[in-house]
């Protein structure tokens, strides 16, 4: 597939060390409506080449509504009027959309729905020393017919499985790396 | 790895830039593997990515956002505090395109800079210049029906960093912005015209081309001025990748 593009884009830029006061908001990793008892609970870490956690790195999700949707809902920042600050979501609307900052140790998690009519959520990382963003997919399920997915080597593939954490509810882990062994597959968007 | 110890200086990380963009292989954005920016090293993927070619893909939606997502003074960061910030008050406004010129209508822009001492308001930035009370320095806002965006903020200042020695970045502000798809989100810097740091920069230099350099280069824009209050600079932003509607478009013009 080939696009005709008629303007050359803004080159990307890495996010830098300082973003952590600007871009995290309330409730950034709680799509799931409160209490919804679908709720699953997707985490895991950001590692380097090293195998170190990247403490100052934020990945973003997005992808459809459980009925599949994908417009998506306004309402993932919430400005409070009185304050000007954060507001959290309104805990009733799925948005599709969330941001969370990674910790010291690198761990990241969200709460969500599962996506409609695909296996997957899309996932973007953005991190000091990264000049352009990744995309990956968590894929919730092995899905064999998956054009993606069936593209790739048994090794590579495994990448994209989320696995399911034994012992806790409706939980899987997706590790994101960036570098070595293991490394994350990335996908190719433009 | 080298077997030698890099070279820290200017000059050192100057040729190292020099031979990274002699064998720079992209075209418009940086390659993320760019040695001369040091924290790039272990945070490069060694694969390359793998092209994503399905039309039903959900990277080719996105989110949306509202007015519920904006405060009224979001747009203007010289009034988030009771009094002024320090600095040279600016007005920054463009026009956001896609790469087929089209404006992208009620998307999230969001921004965020040092102050006009070139301190982050993050705990981190121990860089020994003041903080200032009336500046955190974050913004946001939703392009309007033609694509449009705009800030009143302050010229942001240069600061030192520890990439190499005497490294210092040229003044910026950050920007983030969302398209229609989830493909073409970008996150940025803008740049002030003329700036003596740029060629020292290894991050603006990790955008290889200079064309494409100029395009993170604001412009002055005396009409965008605005009289006894703001500066003004103009920098549009084009978003690359492609979104659903594209597709669509293409099935109606077949029809």
């Amino acid at each position: 597939m080939t696009y005709s593009y008629e303007l050359p884009p803004t080159p990307s830029h890495t996010v830098g060390p300082f973003f952590g006061y600007a871009l995290p908001f309330p409730e950034g990793g709680d799509l799931a409506p409160a209490h919804h008892p679908d709720t699953l609970t997707l985490r895991g870490r950001v590692l380097d080449g090293a195998g170190d956690p990247v403490p100052d790195a934020f990945v973003e999700i997005w992808q459809p509504g459980p009925d599949g949707s994908r417009t998506g809902a306004p309402g993932s920042m919430r400005r409070d009027p009185v304050t000007g600050q954060g507001a959290g979501r309104n805990g009733v609307d799925f948005t599709g959309f969330g941001r969370i900052s990674t910790d010291a140790d690198g761990q990241w998690a969200v709460h969500t729905l599962p996506p409609g009519g695909v296996p997957y959520v899309c996932l973007a990382v953005f991190a000091r020393g990264l000049m352009h963003h990744l995309h990956t997919r968590a894929y919730l399920a092995d899905d064999p017919a998956d054009a993606l997915l069936s593209s790739l080597p048994e090794q590579r593939r495994a990448t994209l499985i989320a696995e399911p954490v034994p012992g806790a509810h409706r939980t899987y882990r997706f590790d994101i790396r960036l570098q070595g062994e293991g490394e994350t597959v990335f996908l190719e968007t433009a | 790895m080298s077997a030698l110890p890099p070279d820290l200086s200017q000059s050192g990380i100057d040729a190292e830039v020099a031979k990274a963009q002699a064998s720079a292989t992209t075209e418009h954005h940086p390659p993320r593997d760019f040695p001369p920016y040091r924290s790039s090293a272990l945070r490069h993927p060694k694969h390359p990515p793998i092209p994503l070619r399905d039309p039903e893909a959900v990277e080719l939606s996105g989110p949306a956002f509202g007015t519920t997502d904006i405060g009224p003074l979001d747009q203007d960061l010289t009034r988030h505090h009771t009094g002024e910030p320090l600095g040279e008050r600016i007005t920054v406004a463009g026009h956001v395109l896609d790469r087929r010129g089209r404006p992208v209508r009620r998307q999230l822009v969001e921004l965020w800079q040092a102050n006009a001492a070139g301190r982050y308001a993050h705990q981190r930035d121990q860089h020994p210049a003041p903080l200032d009370p009336n500046f955190t320095g974050f913004g946001r806002c939703l392009t309007d029906d033609e694509g449009r965006y705009s800030f009143t903020t302050i010229r942001p200042g240069a600061y030192p960093w520890r990439n190499h020695t005497n490294a210092w970045r040229p003044a910026h502000i950050h920007f983030s912005l969302f398209g229609e798809a989830f493909t073409q989100r970008l996150v940025t810097q803008m740049y002030f015209p003329g700036d003596p740091l740029f060629p020292f920069d290894p991050i603006l230099q990790a955008v290889t081309e200079q064309s494409a350099r100029d395009r993170l280069v604001a412009t002055y824009d005396h009409d965008l001025s605005v009289p006894e209050w703001s500066l003004g600079y103009r920098w549009d932003i084009v978003l690359d990748g492609p979104a659903a509607t594209w597709f669509e478009d293409e099935e109606e013009g077949h029809r």
